[in-house]
This record gives C-alpha cells, structure tokens and sequence, in this order.
C-alpha cells in the first residue's frame, strides 16, 4: 500500500524543504493520505493509543528524573520528596506509575487483537516481530523503573530476577555478580537500572519508528484478514478517518487512565513498595507488578530453577515463531471457526495464570483431608501425626498437616492426613502446559484441520455486505 | 546514660506505659517485628472498612479530626514512632489540618534541633515551620536499643499496609488476650489484626489518653479513627488536590470524548 505519493508542497518554502529535506512529504504520506481499511473497528486505536502512553511516560519521566536521586540512601526519601514538595509532583508521579500499567493494557490488548485477527501471518511478519520486540523491551523498562523507588518489592523483586541468571550452568555466578556491580542488589544496581531505564525508552522509541515503518510497507491487516484489493473502494485516508477515530479511542482510553491516577492511585501497586527497601527483611510474599505474573506464574510452575526461567523466557520466544507455526491460510479469526474458540480459551487460560502468579503456590484449591485428631498444643499435634505417619509409612512433612484453629477463643491444633491437594502449582502447571500446546500443537494443527468459512470477495464487500443483512433485518 | 534515658522516656510516656516500654527493652533484640510460631497458619482478620470522609472521588479530609488526630499523634505515636517526612509548614498547609501560620510556628518551636553554626560547632535552635516534625531517637538502633524493636517511621504508614487507614485503625483497636493455648514470646503482645498475631508493639492507646479541645469524646474507637485519619494525610497530604483536579479532568474528557463520538460519526457518515 506504499504507493506514489501523492503529497504536493504548497507554498515556496515547502517546495524549497521537499527538495532538500522531504520531512513533510513523509508526514504527509505516513498520517495523511496513507490509506487505512475503511472496514477496521476499535480494536485498531491500540496502536495510536500506545503511542501516546509511550510519549506521556518519556515526558512525565524526563521530569520526574530532575527531581529523583538514584542512591539507595536517599531514592525512596526522593520519591517522597517528589509527592510532596516538587509542584505537581504527586501528579507526575501517579501519571507515570499507572501510565506503565496502562501502556501493558494496552500492549496487551493490542497483540491480542493480532493474534484474533491473524496480523502477524505473511506478509506482516516482520511488524509482528517487532512488536514482540517493543513487548520486551517494556518489560525490561517497566523492571528497571519498578526498582528505583527503593521500596521493599522494589529491592526484593530485582534480587529474584537478577536471581535468575544465577540458574545459568557455569557462567551464573559472574554473570549475575556483573549484573548487579557487587554481590548483592545494591548500590552500584540502582545507579545502572537509573541508566537503563533512561535509555530503554528511546530503544522502544526507535523500534516504534521500525514497526510503523513494517506497517506501512505491507499495510494494516483488518477485521476480515483479506487484502486491500481496490484500494478507492477499501480504504478511506488515514486524516481525517483514522486521525479522528484514535482520537476518540485515545479519549475513552485517557478516562479510564484519569481514573486510577486522580481516584485509585495505589490500587493496581503492591503497598509493601511503600516501605522502604530492607536487605535484612524479605517480605512475606515477593509478587511482580500485575504485568508480569503469568511469566512468574509459568516460572514458578517449573520445580527446577533453570528450568523455570528457560520455560519462561520461552513463553516470549514463542511469539517470535507464531507466523511460521500457524499453517491456516486465513487470516481472520472471523471466519476460522475452531481458531476463534481457542483464541478465548487462550485469553482466558492468561488470565488466570495471571492470577496464579498473585498466589502463594502452596495455596490448596481443593482437596481431601482425613483428621487424626484435635489437640490443644502443637506438640501434641505434631507427636500423634508423626506417629499416624509412621503407622502408615508415610511422610509426615508431606502426607500431613497440623492446622491451628481459634474455637471459643481457645487454640486448638488439628493434625490430619492429606490424601488429595490440588494447589496454585498444580493448576500453574496445567495451564502453562496449555499454553505452549496452544502455539506449538494447536497453532499447526488447526490450520490443517479447520474448515474456514468463506471469505467476503473484499473489503468493501465485507463492509456493504454487512450494511445490506443489517438493513434487510 | 541509662538514667538519662529512663528519665527520657517516663516523661514522654508517663508513668504507665513506663511498665510496658521497660518489658519491651528487657526483650531487647533478636525478634523481628512480627514474631510467629513456626507453621502457624492463623491468617490475620479483615480490618473492618470505615466510611472515612476521605473515602471515594468527592472525598476530603475532616479538618477537626485531623487536628485531633494530631494531637494524639503527638503525645502518644511520636513518643516512639517518628514521621520524618512530615513538616511543621505541611500542617498549615492547604489540604491538611489547616493550622494557621501562626500556629504552625509555635508548634514548631516546642521542639528544637541541633544545627551547625558559623564557627562550625553545633547549637541548638527551636524548630521552624521549614523543619521535619522531630524522631525520638536518633537512628533505629538508638530505637531497638531502648525499645527491643524500632518501631517504623509513620511517614507513608497509611500507604505501606493492605487497608491503610482501616489497618491501622483495627490494629490499634485489636489487642486482646489471647485465646486459650496460646504462648507469647515475652515482648510480644497478641493482635489478631497484626499478620501472625504477635505484634511487639504494646497497646499503644487508650481511653481518655487525650483531651480533645472540641468536646469529642475520647473513646479508643474516636482516638483510633482520628489518628489514623490524621496518619493518611500525613501519607497523602495532597488527596484533596488530587480529587479535585480529577473531577475536573473528568469532566473534560467527558465532554473531549463526546465531541470526538459525534465527530467520528459525522467524518464516518459518508463511508458507510
């Protein structure tokens, strides 16, 4: 859809900058006359909607930057310092703060719509690669800037995932002792992960420039995964079409952002980041931000640490091979029958691997108990179960439990045999099995045994068709 | 030193709490704040939600219960606990209790702080508006020395727990004995509110602890709810800033949003 431009300088001065520099031209052919589908709906404001998080975040940022002090004495008093003292500076900071939530709602939904709509398939393989690219350097930034308040999560998230590259054979050590400038998460960490969160922004800023470059070479896929085949009759001038619908998309997006900023600020945090990070108190229960806790559910499914973190990066480099491991010639989710239904039992298997990653994983579901007894103190408890234990040649630290219960403000200890437990690991497992079958077996498989509907002849067929049932209604 | 101390704490305290803060410095270290029987899996109670008048978007603060909050805050919390992000100013600011300026500066000068001079020793001087509300020890290990545990900075508190004010106001409410069966750590003091249970901070508060000037009567549940109140201003001093600015930008992204619907529709028309 790159074709001739049709941009024509008005003036003396634009025909005199088209010579030398043609910047307009560009402009011109990229958000003007570009020729969009007239046929996308909502879903396709993501992408405009995620250039404004990535621009409110670099801007907030750059500000909240003169005022931060990246010292493990002093960055969690800087924090405060910036909500209370700097003019606005609780504004700047809630923006920013939620802003990184709202770019990974946003981010989300987008790649979902790529994956319901098949975007990422031929010819868009490239932008869709890209894309997965921007999805991780965010959550490197969004890593990096979690740990510059200094808070507890802060300090103990970055240990746990600097952590990781000790599971590495051989070269774990050094490689994490570098990573971190020390032998601990210190000091020397904040100040680089300060850098680095600087820098990463414009990285995604420049892939950004690469993805919608991709795009506008192969042109936007749309809602019925067919190909601009008249472009007079597909599709319509991105300004004033597209302009004013991102426009209104950016809107309704923007109510939802001023919402947890101005009412909710705290509400998608963890409050232990308002502590002050502690190297010699971990806290009871270590969880990334929202974002990342399928990845850290899929991590912790794994019982062997390597393991884990290969498993998980893995989750990631799936989607660098979606265009080759989907075999179905559509597109469209629209007129793939089977695909559609596993497009939402995927959404919804994300979902609560998002939720395992919030658990304890030793947290029970469901299960069966026999009780050994009721006892009224621990010691006893744990005798009379050892004893049932060896009674039944099992184990007592695994096959039973002592449970303390208040009962008319008495104590009392129950022991009990386990004969059946399911728990957050167990149904992490299942569903982090699921969601490698979904790309690797079911992404080959269903292309082959699916029978697509029949595809519209075009877009404006798919668009009038429509129109033309809805009037006949 | 230890006289001087002693002496330190009976007058802040008084004599009664003198008792609990001396059973807690015989604990002396080794405990961590949250002291809990191996494999106890006792969850801590829900804190019950009070309808706060901070609460929801038109929320703002009570400015009497802030000022009485303060007050408790003053002669019961900062005997132990410091918030030294607070600022004398930040209590005739905008937003907050409201003190006048005037008042600000004498509350000020009750305190003073050590400052070096021109010829570089250190002098003494009262406190002004621009100066941090002042700790009661000099540094944590001053505090766990004296108190068996150093008791956290209140400065974000509101903030830092699941429930904000509601904790803090069932925790400060929720000591009780503890059920039958139940061993205390010495040192550690039964709150079912508290994760664990055993929370080393003994009752702080009670009854009738402190006047208040506006008649209020003085029950644990008022004094607890004031100064938990006053504990989330001191976290988010400018909530009410930031609710009146959100109805504004609400409104006009509402009204952005509208405009933008109908002119959507209206570039749309001719499309299909």
């Amino acid at each position: 859809m790159s074709g001739e431009s049709t941009y024509t300088p008005g003036n003396g001065f634009t025909r005199w900058l088209d010579d030398r520099l043609p910047v307009l031209r560009l402009v011109n052919d990229s958000f003007v006359d570009y020729p969009t589908p007239k046929n996308l709906n909502y879903w396709w404001t993501f992408g405009a909607i995620l250039s404004l998080c990535l621009g409110i975040q670099i801007i907030t940022g750059i500000v909240l930057a003169m005022h931060y002090t990246p010292n493990v004495d002093l960055a969690f008093a800087s924090v405060e310092h910036i909500m209370r003292d700097v003019n606005y500076g609780w504004l700047l900071r809630y923006i920013h703060a939620n802003g990184a939530s709202m770019f990974f709602i946003a981010v989300y939904i987008h790649m979902f719509r790529g994956l319901y709509y098949g975007s990422y398939k031929a010819p868009r393989e490239v932008l869709w690669i890209l894309g997965v690219l921007i999805y991780l350097l965010m959550m490197a930034t969004a890593f990096f800037g979690y740990v510059l308040p200094w808070g507890q999560m802060s300090f103990w998230g970055a240990t746990v995932i600097t952590n990781l590259f000790g599971a590495i054979p051989l070269i774990g050590d050094p490689v994490r002792e570098w990573l971190w400038g020390g032998f601990s998460v210190g000091n020397p960490t904040l100040n680089r992960f300060f850098s680095l969160h600087y820098l990463f922004p414009f990285l995604i800023a420049g892939v950004t420039i690469l993805h919608v470059w991709a795009l506008h070479v192969t042109g936007q896929n749309n809602p019925s995964g067919i190909e601009v085949k008249d472009p007079s009759k597909d599709t319509v001038k991105f300004t004033p079409y597209a302009t004013v619908k991102d426009a209104f998309g950016m809107a309704v997006f923007l109510i939802l952002f001023a919402y947890f900023v101005f009412f909710n600020p705290n509400g998608l945090g963890d409050a232990a980041n308002y502590v002050e990070a502690n190297p010699l108190q971990t806290p009871a229960h270590i969880v990334p931000e929202w974002y990342l806790l399928p990845f850290y559910a899929i991590l912790r499914a794994v019982p062997d640490k390597l393991g884990g973190v290969l498993l998980m990066f893995a989750a990631i480099g799936v989607l660098f091979l979606l265009p080759w491991l989907d075999t179905s010639k559509v597109r469209s989710a629209r007129f793939r029958p089977l695909y559609r239904q596993f497009f939402w039992i995927h959404v919804v298997v994300c979902i609560i691997l998002g939720w395992c990653g919030a658990q304890l994983p030793s947290k029970v579901l469901f299960g069966s108990d026999t009780q050994v007894g009721i006892y009224d103190t621990r010691n006893e408890a744990m005798d009379a179960v050892t004893a049932a234990a060896k009674e039944q040649d099992l184990s007592p630290e695994d096959d039973f439990k002592v449970e303390e219960h208040v009962v008319d403000n008495k104590l009392e200890f129950v022991g009990s045999r386990i004969d059946f437990a399911f728990d957050v690991t167990d149904l992490a497992r299942i569903l982090t099995i699921y969601y490698f079958l979904h790309f690797l077996v079911l992404f080959p498989l269903l292309g082959l045994v699916e029978r697509p509907q029949p595809l519209p002849a075009s877009i404006s067929e798919s668009v009038l068709g429509k129109k033309a049932a809805t009037a006949e209604a | 030193m230890e006289k001087m101390m002693k002496t330190m704490i009976q007058s802040v305290l008084g004599r009664r709490a003198m008792g609990v803060v001396m059973a807690g410095a015989v604990v002396a270290t080794g405990f961590a704040f949250g002291i809990q029987p191996a494999s106890a899996a006792s969850e801590a109670h829900e804190p019950e939600a009070i309808d706060w008048s901070f609460n929801g978007p038109f929320g703002t603060y009570d400015r009497s219960q802030l000022r009485r909050g303060f007050k408790v805050f003053k002669e019961v919390c900062a005997t132990c606990h410091s918030a030294h992000m607070l600022k004398f100013r930040d209590l005739a600011a905008k937003g907050g209790p409201e003190f006048t300026k005037a008042q600000a500066k004498v509350i000020a000068a009750e305190y003073t702080i050590e400052e070096l001079n021109g010829s570089g020793d250190m002098e003494e001087r009262p406190r002004l508006p621009k100066d941090p509300f002042p700790s009661p020890y000099d540094n944590p290990e001053q505090a766990a020395a004296a108190l068996g545990v150093a008791p956290p900075d209140l400065s974000v508190m509101a903030k830092a727990r699941e429930g904000g004010p509601d904790y803090i106001h069932a925790l400060l409410t929720g000591y009780q004995d503890p059920p039958a069966g139940r061993e205390m750590a010495p040192g550690s003091h039964y709150n079912p509110y508290f994760p664990g249970g055993a929370i080393a901070m003994p009752p702080p508060l009670f009854a009738d602890q402190v006047e208040y000037e506006d008649g209020t009567p003085t029950t644990l549940d008022q004094e607890s709810q004031d100064v938990a109140a006053f504990l989330m201003w001191v976290a988010e001093p400018k909530l009410e800033q930031r609710h009146e600015m959100g109805f504004q930008v609400m409104l006009y992204l509402i009204a952005l949003a509208g405009i933008l619907y109908f002119a959507t529709r209206k570039v749309w028309s001719d499309v299909h």
